[in-house]
């Protein structure tokens, strides 16, 4: 045999290994999707950063089905249109397997139905509004999940926070002129019509509006206890420099965005006080959420030693775990295979947020139920347990209830 | 009526904010009828150097001449690369896309450099506000006002005054003549985006502890200074502090006693009556074109 037909056979012996070795090994595709660029993406890279870690631990441990797990990471810029343009990359030319993410309720809203479609699971680990989950309400299979606490929960508990526990009587809505600003005033003002309350002013703001001044004194005039909130960072920010302008100082309650570090940077210390529901709150209050900060505070180094969005990052965390239980009990990458899995999980998904035991049903595509998140307050530069009691029972970790008082009735879609 | 004050006086700081933004385009217009539609982006990156500079120690008033300096050469570079090859082969339209193009570009760098979350500039001065005529003012707002308006006389008053004035004015009567009459009008014209890249930069400085700093701070004022420059007429200064004060005012005088929700229309709505009944702007000149 000649030197040249040995190399050869060698050659083609080792490209078939190889090519074999890949087949067996072939990463698991999953997207992220989320705006890591402009007003909201402190929540984006915060939550793509606690997928990452999830991911980076699972593949540590092996990975998932013996194949490792590898992110498809796009930034919509919280642009609807840039959302369904890396919906169609994401299915057609990566070939995903289910997506994480999305943070815009908007971008979630113009973007799911191509994965709805195409029967990708789509995990929303932060987007809040109500209708995101039941978009796809009328077909016979839904495949867009939720780990995030959405609207109808976030609302009643915010008018809760203002109407039962601190007992004023007047206020007013202040709300940004999106998706996601103008789904949660509706919201807010169901929520308060439950009470029998009205508010005094409801006002609309623009993104990048650099003056708040007569909202403000609309809210004023009309005798507002306390405003709630609908928006993000940076114009909540302007929210609250606006009332230290007018030497007018009323509590602000408003939607978990109360706690992006831009609102809080931005605010300085005319944001102290400032009160939002959250699931997560930065505090290592059990060993799971303790090895969770740690870890991130390590790997990502923030400013501060504070999460930009603790929420989102505990949020994005939980989401790759529910999806590999729901991949490993599918035993399959197959869409309709992995969603069946979400609905039925058998294992209960030890998380940073909860335990998720069930999180999901045919019917309740929502994992967070109003029982789950607490009060949390704008106090030093960041984010703490607004009552005592709950942090002294924040160890006991709180698990899904459906029959949990505070979530409005289901939105129906018309 | 301490309300309508207190409106009155956030919608003034508003509207020298949009007037010193919109005398930069009125100062190129003057000389070469070309605008620099990156002028929101000048803004942008003065602020952000403002703010670099900040951060490195460098004292608040210290760190204004050296923004401003930035201006001159950034101005000079969007006029070298923009706008000059449009001008030479007499392109009625070429500048506006490259001065867009070189807007976006320098959104981008900002964005690369700075990240693209808006951040706090430090204010020079308390922010605990003021009693004036029974309403609250920041000190802020009044130093941007005055600022604003100190910066816009000090170029009119060279502008009118100073021999390279007069070549200012001669290149826009008639770019050729001054040409032959010895004035190096490519000079001039790059001399007068140094001067409205400046205003922008200085303009950046003063507005952003008032405003957050961030990459897309410049889009929206840019686009209101715009409105500004065509309600008072892109050739009067005048005409645009006054065009600047009245969609300040509009906006927040409608905020409050219409609906929040439409606190942009009224201003352009004014807009639109001026671009019907007087395109030359409430105190600008109608340009007689003759072909």
């Amino acid at each position: 045999m000649t030197s040249f037909t040995i190399r050869t056979l060698a050659a083609s012996l080792s490209l078939a290994l190889a090519s074999f070795a890949a087949s067996a090994a072939d990463p698991i595709k999953v997207g992220v999707n989320g705006p890591f660029t402009g007003g909201s993406s402190s929540m984006g890279v915060s939550m793509r950063d606690g997928v990452r870690m999830a991911t980076d631990e699972i593949n540590k441990a092996g990975g998932v089905l013996g194949r490792q797990i590898q992110l498809v990471e796009r930034d919509d810029e919280a642009k609807n249109e840039r959302g369904v343009q890396i919906a169609q990359e994401l299915i057609n030319k990566e070939k995903v397997v289910a997506v994480l993410g999305y943070i815009n309720t908007g971008v979630a809203l113009a973007s799911q139905r191509f994965f709805q479609e195409a029967k990708i699971p789509v995990l929303n680990n932060v987007a809040t509004g109500s209708l995101i989950t039941h978009q796809f309400d009328d077909q016979p299979e839904n495949y867009i999940f939720r780990n995030a606490a959405h609207d109808s929960i976030q609302a009643p508990m915010i008018v809760e926070e203002a109407i039962a526990r601190r007992a004023f009587k007047k206020v007013a809505i202040l709300a940004d002129s999106t998706n996601y600003g103008q789904l949660g005033r509706a919201d807010l003002e169901k929520a308060l019509e439950l009470k029998g309350v009205k508010a005094v002013a409801v006002e609309k703001f623009n993104i990048k509006d650099v003056d708040m001044t007569p909202q403000l004194l609309k809210a004023k005039e009309a005798g507002a206890e306390a405003i709630l909130t609908y928006g993000i960072g940076p114009e909540l920010a302007q929210i609250a420099n606006g009332m230290n302008k007018l030497g007018w100082k009323v509590p602000m309650i408003g939607s978990w965005t109360l706690s992006m570090a831009n609102y809080i940077d931005n605010a300085g210390p005319g944001g102290e006080g400032a009160r939002m529901p959250q699931t997560f709150i930065q505090e290592p209050t059990t060993p799971k959420r303790q090895s969770f900060i740690v870890n991130y505070l390590k790997t990502f180094n923030p400013k501060n030693s504070r999460i930009d969005s603790p929420v989102s990052a505990a949020q994005g965390y939980d989401s790759v775990y529910l999806l590999a239980a729901a991949i490993r009990q599918a035993n399959s990458t197959d869409g309709p295979k992995i969603k069946a899995a979400l609905e039925d999980l058998k294992a209960p998904v030890d998380g940073v947020v909860t335990t998720y035991v069930k999180p999901f049903s045919a019917k309740d595509h929502d994992a967070i139920t109003a029982n789950i998140p607490v009060f949390g307050e704008v106090k030093g530069q960041r984010v703490v347990y607004a009552y005592e009691a709950d942090f002294k029972k924040a160890s006991e970790v709180r698990v899904k209830d459906v029959n949990a008082k505070g979530a409005l009735a289901p939105v129906v879609k018309k | 009526m301490q309300i309508l004050t207190q409106l009155v006086f956030s919608g003034i700081a508003l509207g020298m904010i949009y007037a010193v933004i919109a005398f930069g385009y009125q100062l190129t217009f003057a000389t070469s009828d070309t605008l620099n539609f990156g002028q929101g982006d000048a803004l942008m990156l003065g602020a952000l150097v403002g703010l670099s500079l900040v951060g490195l120690g460098v004292n608040y008033w210290l760190m204004i001449p050296l923004v401003c300096l930035f201006g001159i050469v950034q101005g000079a570079v969007v006029e070298r690369i923009g706008v000059r090859p449009a001008i030479k082969i007499k392109s009625e339209f070429g500048w506006i896309m490259s001065t867009i193009a070189l807007g976006i570009i320098f959104k981008n760098v900002a964005e690369n450099v700075w990240g693209r979350d808006d951040l706090k500039f430090p204010s020079p001065l308390p922010e605990s506000p003021i009693k004036f005529l029974g309403a609250n003012v920041l000190p802020m707002e009044l130093l941007v006002v005055f600022g604003a308006l100190a910066l816009m006389l000090a170029v009119e008053v060279f502008n009118r005054r100073s021999i390279y004035g007069k070549a200012v004015v001669a290149t826009f009567n008639d770019r050729d003549a001054a040409k032959l009459m010895g004035i190096n009008t490519g000079l001039v014209i790059t001399f007068s985006y140094s001067l409205s890249s400046l205003t922008a930069a200085f303009a950046g400085v003063l507005i952003a502890p008032l405003t957050l700093t961030g990459a897309t701070m410049g889009s929206v004022l840019g686009l209101k200074a715009f409105a500004v420059a065509i309600i008072g007429g892109l050739t009067s200064g005048m005409g645009i502090v006054v065009g600047g004060l009245i969609l300040g005012i509009a906006e927040a005088t409608t905020g409050f006693y219409l609906s929040t929700g439409y606190k942009d229309v009224p201003g352009l709505v004014l807009l639109l009556i001026v671009l019907a009944l007087k395109p030359a702007g409430l105190f600008g000149q109608a340009a007689i074109k003759k072909v």
